[in-house]
């Protein structure tokens, strides 16, 4: 059975919610634009879906050509990997040497159970795209780099590197929202 | 054997089986001698777990209306 036009709202509205969590954790406010940019551009290639079964993959492909684009719209100097001391940056170094509450046995571990979700997700959010994408497909999505390299459209290598320094600029995010944020004092911690 | 920079630098990607020989077996080495390094893989392994937990996004049902008016204005050839 083809699948053709009449039949795209009900296989669409089964794919919208994933579709949309996975565009807000990749494009954080972009992502209502994206997934309709997704589908629309569904459902003028509707006849390429063959099977109900296919559609997630479809659909996901899609999603990240979405994704891509816009990311290359928005990204400068896209292949430039910027020349500063990113890579050698250590949250558990800082969290050592800061020490932020002298009391605790376990202040790495504490340091991040300070954080909720939405902190989690607007620390994220402040990341250059071409290293949140990387970092939440494989960290929150759990999909393999070869995986990911191809979604991309990118050498293994370059997603690597972008991995690498995305983990880096993470952790350097997490500690400067949690100084802006007043999560490092004591009262803070207790409340 | 490698510097605690070096060690550090590569720590994510042994933590993800990214590594691989010989720099895999060079990062070993150093752990087994630098308790701070091993600090530090344990807290990249904390950290790793995580962001793994960070995934329960929901659909807001504001913006679940706007994609059905999206899907009912398509059927409508609106966007054709």
């Amino acid at each position: 059975m083809r699948l053709d036009e009449s039949d795209f709202s009900e296989i669409a509205r089964q794919q919208i919610p994933w579709l949309y969590v996975l565009a807000r954790k990749l494009t954080a406010d972009k992502a209502e634009d994206v997934v309709q940019e997704c589908l629309v551009k569904a459902y003028r290639n509707i006849e390429d879906l063959r099977t109900l079964e296919a559609a997630p993959g479809w659909f996901r492909t899609i999603l990240m050509n979405c994704v891509r684009d816009r990311y290359r719209k928005d990204a400068s100097g896209l292949d430039e990997e910027p020349i500063d001391d990113i890579a050698d940056y250590s949250l558990y170094r800082k969290i050592a040497d800061e020490d932020p509450w002298p009391y605790s046995d376990t202040v790495h571990v504490d340091f991040l159970h300070s954080f909720d979700e939405e902190d989690v997700w607007r620390v994220l959010d402040r990341l250059d795209p071409k290293y949140r994408i990387p970092l939440v497909l494989v960290h929150m999505e759990g999909i393999g780099t070869d995986e990911v390299a191809r979604m991309l459209g990118a050498p293994k290598n370059t997603v690597l590197s972008w991995l690498h320094r995305g983990r880096k600029h993470f952790e350097r995010e997490l500690w400067e929202y949690a100084v802006e944020n007043g999560m490092l004092k004591e009262k803070a911690r207790s409340q | 054997m490698i510097s605690c920079d070096q060690a550090v630098r590569q720590l994510w990607g042994y933590v993800e089986q990214e590594l691989e020989s010989p720099d895999r077996e060079r990062l070993e080495d150093h752990l087994d001698l630098c308790r701070r390094c091993c600090g530090e893989m344990e807290f990249a392994e904390e950290l790793a777990a995580f962001m793994a937990r960070q995934s329960t996004v929901d659909l807001p049902n504001v913006v679940a209306s706007k994609f059905d008016r999206v899907l009912e204005d398509l059927q409508a050839g609106g966007e054709r």
